[in-house]
C-alpha cells in the first residue's frame, strides 16, 4: 500500500443552501468518496483530501477553487478519499454530492 | 521508332523466376497439399534471400503457424527478408527480425509488439521503410511493395484448393490479388479441409499450397469492450458527442474508433438518442466492425446497415441471424473486407469519431508515446477529409460551410476526437508537443508518426465540453478553443480565460449546460447494457463471448 497524502484547502465560496450532509461515490481504483458536513464559516469551503496518488496538491487546489467558483459550497466541509481519480471524476462527483444533500446514494 | 526500344529480349523473367521457385518445391515432391512436416522446406525452397513477402497479420486474424515456421526457418538459407504487413501483433513477428532472417519492415500497426519494435530499432536491427495507414500500405502493394511470396490464413480448402475465409475475411483479397497475379507464390495454412466449401473467397488457381495448421489460426477479439467498464464521465462525454455532434449535423452514415468512449455511445443509441427522438434520423449506416456493444442499438431498430473490416470473436451466430444488416455469404456468414471497408469509411461516411493518447495545442493527435512503436491502423483513413469526395450530404455540407462559409464549393468530413482530460496515472492528454516528434527522431524518420493531422480534426470533445474547431477563423483563436476544453491540465490551464468565454459565447465551445444537458445526469443506468451478460441477452444467446469475458 501506498503511502496517502493529505492535503488540506479553504477555499471561498457562497453559501451552500441545501442540506449538508451527503456521500457520494466509492473508494475503488480510479474513483473517490465524498462526504459532506456542515462547515464552520458561511462563506469557506474547508476542504480535506486524502489521496493515493501524490505530488497533484496543485491540481486539486485548481479543481477545487474553479468547482466553488462556479458551484455555492461555503459553509460546508469536504472530506475526500482519493484512489487516483482523475480531475473529470473528481468534478462530476462534487455536482453529485452538492445535489443529493439528503441521500447517501452510493454513485457507481 | 524501333531505336527507342529496350534492348531486353526477355519480358516474363518474373514469370520464369516464379517456375524456377516452383520446380524447386517440386524436385522436393511438394505438391499443392503440403504436408505439415513439410513446411519449413516448403518455405526454405520458395522464398529467396532479399525477398519481399507478405505475412498475413491482420488487425485480428494471424498466419500464425506459417510465421513461425518462418521464423525458425534457417538464416543462412533465408535472410535479408523484406517483411511487408499490416499488422504485426504475434511474438513470432518479431522473432523474424531478432533472429536474423528479416531485415526491412514496411508496416501499418503494431500493437502489442510496440516495445520490441521499438529496441530492435534502437538496435540498429531493422529497417523501419514507413508506418503506413491501412489503404496506402494495400495501394502500395500493387505499386511498388508487391510481395514475391504471401503467407496467408484461411478458415478451410477443399480438394481443387480453393479457399474459404470465414467471417474474417480482413485483408486477405488485397494480400492475395497483389501476389498472384505478379507472379508471386501464395501459401496458405487453412483449419480445415473439407470436401465442399461453405463459399469461395479464393479460387484454387490463385493458390499454390496450402497446409493443414496443427490449430486454428489466432483470433484476436479486438472490438470487444465490457459494458461494467464504462465510467460516468465517458456516459457524459457520449451524450455531448450525441446531442452536440450527431444530431446537430443529422449524422447517419459513420464510423466509430475502439474504446469505451465510442463504445458508449453505442449503447446510449437505445436510450438516450432514442429519448432525444433521434431514433432512424442518426447513426443508420455504419463503416464498423461488429462491435458486441451494437446488439442493443441493432435491437431496438436503431441501425439499418454495416459493413465491417473484419469480424469479431463471439459474434458470429449473432451475425449470421442479422442478413439484414451486415452483408453476408450465400452460406449465410459475415462477408468482411477490409480494404473495401476503409474505402467505405473514407469516402461513404460523414463521421469519424475515436479516440488518441496525445493531442497539442494545433489539434495534431498520436497515439505514439516513447518507447513504443505502436503505428495507427485504419484512423487515419477515417479520421480525414477525402478530398476525392463529389456526393454531398447535409452533414458534409453543414461542416464545409461552418469552415468555408455560405459559398463553400465543398463540404468537409467530421473527424472527432473525444478524449477525457487525463489519461491513467493523470497523464494529460492535452500536450505542448506530442511525443511523436521525439520518436521520429528515434526512427531518423521523414515524419513524425501523428495519427490524425490538425487540418483534419474538425472537434474535440472532452469531459469539459466540444471545441468545434471549423469555427475557428485564426490559429490563436484554434490554440484557445483546444486549451479551453483541455480541462485542469498544464494545458488547459493556461488558457485565456477572456477568449475562452468568447469562444463559449460564439458556439465555438461548448459546455454540457449549453448543451441542455445536467453532468449529473450522467448515469450508468442510462446504458443500454451494462455488462457483458446484458449484451447476450440482448442477442436472445446468439452472442457467445469468449471466455474472458464471461465474469459470470
Amino acid at each position: 500500500m501506498t503511502l496517502m497524502e493529505t492535503l488540506r484547502y479553504k477555499i471561498s465560496s457562497k453559501t451552500f443552501l441545501g442540506k449538508t450532509s451527503a456521500l457520494v461515490g466509492v473508494v475503488g481504483s480510479g474513483n473517490l468518496e465524498i462526504f459532506i458536513k456542515p462547515g464552520g464559516s458561511p462563506d469557506i469551503c474547508e476542504v480535506v483530501v486524502k489521496t493515493s496518488a501524490r505530488g497533484f496538491g496543485e491540481t486539486w487546489q485548481a479543481v477545487l477553487t474553479s468547482f466553488a467558483g462556479q458551484n455555492a459550497i461555503g459553509g460546508t466541509e469536504i472530506q475526500i478519499n482519493d484512489l487516483g481519480a482523475t480531475p473529470a471524476v473528481v468534478t462530476l462527483r462534487l455536482a453529485q454530492a452538492f445535489a443529493t444533500p439528503e441521500s447517501t446514494r452510493g454513485a457507481k | 521508332m524501333s531505336e527507342l526500344k529496350t534492348g531486353t529480349t526477355s519480358w516474363d523473367s518474373q514469370r520464369e523466376n516464379r517456375q524456377r521457385r516452383l520446380k524447386r518445391a517440386a524436385s522436393l515432391g511438394l505438391t499443392r497439399k503440403v504436408p505439415i512436416e513439410e513446411t519449413q522446406k516448403l518455405l526454405q525452397a520458395v522464398i529467396e534471400p532479399g525477398d519481399r513477402i507478405c505475412l498475413e497479420g491482420n488487425n485480428q486474424k494471424q498466419a500464425d503457424f506459417l510465421s513461425e515456421v518462418l521464423a525458425n526457418c534457417d538464416r543462412k538459407i533465408l535472410h535479408d527478408l523484406h517483411v511487408v504487413q499490416s499488422v504485426l501483433a504475434l511474438p513470432s513477428h518479431i522473432d523474424l527480425f531478432e533472429r536474423g532472417l528479416a531485415r526491412r519492415l514496411d508496416f501499418s500497426f503494431s500493437g502489442p509488439q510496440g516495445g520490441r519494435l521499438a529496441k530492435l530499432v534502437q538496435e540498429n536491427r531493422i529497417e523501419i521503410g514507413a508506418i503506413h495507414t491501412y489503404l496506402e500500405l494495400f495501394g502500395r502493394y500493387f505499386i511498388d511493395l508487391t510481395p514475391k511470396v504471401c503467407l496467408i490464413a484461411a478458415q478451410a480448402a477443399d480438394e481443387a484448393g480453393n479457399l474459404y475465409l470465414g467471417p474474417n475475411t480482413e485483408d486477405t483479397p488485397a494480400i492475395v490479388e497483389a501476389t498472384a497475379f505478379k507472379c508471386g507464390i501464395v501459401i496458405a495454412q487453412v483449419n480445415e479441409r473439407v470436401t465442399k466449401l461453405p463459399r469461395v473467397d479464393i479460387p484454387a488457381d490463385w493458390v499454390d499450397f496450402h497446409v493443414l495448421a496443427p490449430r486454428p489460426h489466432y483470433i484476436e477479439p479486438l472490438f470487444t469492450r465490457d459494458p461494467a467498464q464504462i465510467t460516468e464521465v465517458q456516459v457524459l462525454m457520449a451524450m455531448m458527442a450525441i446531442k452536440g455532434i450527431y444530431a446537430e449535423y443529422g449524422i447517419t452514415r459513420l464510423n466509430h474508433g475502439i474504446g469505451f468512449d465510442t463504445a458508449a455511445i453505442e449503447l446510449l443509441l437505445p436510450t438516450y438518442a432514442t429519448e432525444l427522438g433521434l431514433k432512424g434520423k442518426i447513426a443508420t449506416h455504419w463503416a464498423l466492425n461488429p462491435h458486441p456493444t451494437m446488439i442493443p442499438a441493432i435491437e431496438s431498430g436503431c441501425v439499418q446497415s454495416i459493413h465491417s473490416f473484419g469480424s469479431e470473436v463471439g459474434m458470429e451466430a449473432y451475425v449470421a441471424a442479422r442478413p439484414d444488416i451486415f452483408f453476408t455469404g450465400a452460406d449465410g456468414s459475415l462477408r468482411s473486407n477490409r480494404a473495401l471497408c476503409q474505402t467505405a469509411g473514407l469516402y461513404a461516411c460523414d463521421l469519424f469519431i475515436g479516440s488518441t493518447l496525445q493531442i497539442d495545442l494545433q489539434g495534431n493527435s498520436s497515439t505514439a508515446t516513447l518507447g513504443r512503436i505502436t503505428g495507427f491502423g485504419g484512423a487515419p483513413n477515417m479520421g480525414s477529409d477525402p478530398h476525392g469526395r463529389r456526393h454531398s450530404s447535409p452533414a458534409w455540407l453543414k461542416a464545409g460551410r461552418q469552415a468555408e462559409g455560405p459559398h463553400a464549393i465543398r463540404g468537409r468530413k467530421l473527424v472527432v476526437q473525444t478524449v477525457e482530460t487525463f489519461r491513467e496515472h493523470m497523464a494529460p492528454v492535452f500536450v505542448e508537443r506530442l511525443d511523436a516528434w521525439k520518436l521520429q527522431e528515434s526512427l531518423h524518420s521523414d515524419l513524425p508518426p501523428i495519427m490524425i493531422y490538425a487540418d483534419d480534426v474538425t472537434h474535440i470533445v472532452t469531459e469539459e465540453g466540444i471545441a468545434n474547431l471549423l469555427l475557428c477563423r485564426t490559429p490563436d483563436e484554434r490554440e484557445q478553443a483546444i486549451r479551453g476544453v483541455a480541462g485542469f491540465t498544464p494545458v488547459g490551464r493556461a488558457r485565456d480565460l477572456r477568449q475562452v468565454e468568447n469562444l463559449r459565447d460564439r458556439g465555438v465551445i461548448k459546455r454540457a449546460a449549453d448543451l441542455g444537458i445536467d453532468p449529473r445526469q450522467a448515469s450508468r443506468d442510462l446504458l443500454a447494457a451494462r455488462s457483458i451478460k446484458d449484451l447476450v441477452k440482448w442477442s436472445d444467446g446468439l452472442y457467445s463471448p469468449p471466455a474472458r469475458f464471461r465474469n459470470w
